[in-house]
């Protein structure tokens, strides 16, 4: 039994996020069946650790600087179905590129959410930036960069924890470790520690936490947060995780995964275990539940459909944005 | 010589690097997602299973392990072939190729050799916008010590790989994504091409275009439609960039008084350039009748979307434009 549970509404958000990223997620990879979204990449099985981090920030105050499978984190930072329907549709109107990116780079503006990069890790430099610009500021806003446990190879990454820790900066480095760099596996990619104990070299906590449970990673996130925005320093988390699809849509990754190990992660699915749980305490009911799945059926149906009925981009949008217009040197 | 087959540009690449492997055991290939999986595009499919793990390695996420461990084994001899998943990337492991890879030779008074290849795909059309669609080629042309190669057909690709492999010196070698699944014809006997010979793709009169990649194939249709209104274009591939060979170009400019010269990178600061200087500098100067033309790409990031995305690099109609233009004096 856990000591503290969230409030009733709070519990309630949480299903909701994480069973409208799924549905999304589903709709998108019906869209690349259908050659509507030529690129597809999942955050399936990953939603519980995403959530948990999300909600934990102070929604519109403190910083995203996502990775490209932090769809379900976008949702609960406040994007949309109708903001990821036009991101892999291309539409001029998507909020996270106006149709330029490929799908995976989310961000909106008036959420604090900042694009994350295709080039893997380079995100969490930028994220100690805004971080120390905040601090530079006078502000105690809280930067969380999610990054899968394949970035942590990359020089990058390293780079931005040691000086992040050099000053104390007011960051989480949210790992969500799911075993695999594409068909990398773990052993291979980050040796023979864990991604947590890394920490100790730079100086700052690492905190391994299990990702399939959303309430352990809201508390741990929740403390993280309370510690690095009183001045704690930055903080490193690991979420344990599994991607239970493909890497994306063109990805075949029965090349590299047995079956029987994708097959008992689907039956750890964060999602069902949470719902379950939420009603094994009676914290939802049946009824509860559909009206959710319900609203969350109706929400990417008309996200779909509006997403689908914008008109392609003209050529004009070529050139826009390559450079800033107003102030030269 | 066999009777040669016809085979995928992703075939004849996993070829050479398969009988560069037999022949030679100090070669070994380390990359991303290169060994299970057979990376990403399909090229190493295989190879693990024939080679073993220690033969081909997959590595971490890091650019810089990738290329600097490459250089590492390289001095020691070794002939590794790393294999950087998108041209992209390759910025990540720019410090290792341009300051170290490239001038090591020269800053060591010529006791090292540096006798690697890096293989990555380049160039758009799959839709993955401005991070992993780029044509960074003149970056590597304009770094003394490094050479370039940019096949453009099956046959070049594996001769010049298994030249690549054998030369003593870091090779830059620039595939190209939308080849991988073009055919040609191949021999299946180990051979190599030189590094610095361009070849001369379809003979004509009035017209000579200068293509790289993919533009080559994209020159040779336009050439096909072109010539059923009678405009007969020469169409010449440098192959490798560097070194890079100007005879051919220089004698069919001299031969058809115009020059066109056509590349998927931007334009500003392209390889294109370096042509154009080198023809302007040369015999053909005299005989040229039309300004040099280029046609690359627009100086603009690739976007997602796939209509915009062709529009941003030259296309067959748009060489066919082009090229009639200048031949007729329209330009």
């Amino acid at each position: 039994m856990r000591e503290k549970i969230p409030p009733l509404e709070t519990l309630h958000q949480m299903y909701y996020y994480m069973a409208l990223s799924r549905a999304i997620d589903t709709r998108l990879w019906q869209l690349g069946r259908q050659g509507k979204a030529h690129f597809v990449i999942t955050p399936a099985g990953h939603e519980a650790a995403q959530v948990g981090a999300a909600m934990a920030l102070r929604q519109g105050y403190d910083y995203f600087v996502p990775y490209y499978r932090d769809m379900t984190m976008c949702l609960a930072a406040g994007m949309t179905a109708r903001d990821m329907l036009l991101h892999v549709r291309g539409a001029p109107e998507d909020p996270s590129s106006g149709g330029r990116q490929m799908f995976g780079h989310f961000s909106r503006r008036d959420l604090n959410i900042v694009s994350g990069s295709s080039s893997v890790g380079s995100q969490m430099l930028h994220a100690v930036g805004l971080a120390l610009a905040f601090r530079n500021r006078g502000e105690d806003r809280v930067t969380l960069t999610g990054f899968g446990e394949g970035a942590t190879s990359e020089g990058d990454w390293h780079e931005a924890m040691n000086f992040a820790a050099i000053h104390q900066l007011r960051v989480i480095f949210f790992c969500e470790n799911n075993g695999y760099a594409i068909s990398v596996p773990a052993h291979l990619e980050i040796g023979r520690v864990g991604v947590a104990d890394k920490a100790a070299a730079y100086g700052m906590p690492g905190i391994r936490v299990d990702g399939n449970d959303i309430l352990a990673v809201y508390e741990t996130v929740s403390a993280a947060h309370a510690q690095t925005r009183a001045g704690g320093g930055p903080i490193l988390i690991e979420a344990m995780t599994y991607r239970l699809l493909p890497h994306s849509n063109a990805d075949d990754d029965s090349k590299y995964r047995a079956s029987e190990e994708v097959q008992a992660a689907r039956a750890r699915d964060p999602i069902t275990q949470f719902s379950t749980w939420l009603k094994d305490q009676q914290l939802m009911s049946d009824a509860e539940q559909q009206t959710m799945d319900a609203r969350i059926t109706q929400e990417v149906d008309a996200a779909t459909e509006y997403a689908y009925s914008r008109p392609e981009p003209t050529e004009e949008l070529l050139y826009q944005h390559v450079y800033a217009p107003g102030r030269t040197a | 010589m066999s009777e040669p087959r016809e085979i995928t540009y992703a075939q004849a690449v996993r070829e050479a690097l398969r009988q560069a492997m037999q022949r030679d055991p100090q070669v070994f290939l380390l990359g991303e997602d290169i060994g299970v999986y057979g990376g990403a595009f399909g090229v190493t499919d295989g190879l693990l299973d024939e080679f073993g793990s220690e033969r081909v390695r997959d590595t971490p996420l890091s650019e810089a392990v990738i290329a600097g461990t490459a250089i590492g084994a390289a001095v020691t001899g070794m002939r590794p072939v790393a294999e950087i998943q998108f041209m992209d990337f390759i910025t990540l492991a720019m410090e290792q190729l341009v300051l170290q890879a490239a001038k090591m030779r020269y800053m060591f008074g010529g006791k090292a050799r540096v006798p690697m290849v890096l293989r990555t795909p380049a160039g758009s059309g799959t839709g993955a916008a401005a991070q992993h669609s780029e044509s960074l080629e003149a970056w590597f042309v304009h770094v003394p010590g490094l050479k370039v190669v940019m096949p453009s057909t099956p046959y070049d690709a594996k001769g010049l790989l298994l030249a690549a492999i054998a030369d003593d010196n870091p090779v830059i070698f620039i595939e190209h994504k939308l080849l991988y699944k073009t055919k040609g014809f191949v021999p299946e006997e180990y051979y190599t091409l030189p590094l610095a010979t361009s070849e001369i793709k379809r003979k004509g009169k009035d017209l000579t275009l200068i293509a790289t990649s993919v533009l080559v194939a994209r020159a040779l249709e336009a050439a096909t439609q072109l010539a059923q209104e009678g405009i007969e274009i020469e169409i010449i591939d440098p192959r490798t960039l560097k070194p890079l060979d100007t005879a051919a170009m220089i004698q069919s400019v001299c031969k058809t008084g115009k020059a066109l010269v056509v590349h998927e990178a931007p334009m500003t600061g392209g390889f294109g350039g370096e042509i154009v200087a080198q023809l302007c500098a040369s015999e053909a100067f005299d005989f040229l009748d039309a300004p040099i033309r280029r046609l690359a790409g627009l100086d603009v990031p690739i976007p997602y979307n796939r209509e915009l995305e062709k529009r941003a690099v030259p296309q067959v109609a748009d060489i066919v434009r082009e090229a009639r233009a200048l031949v007729r004096g329209e330009y």
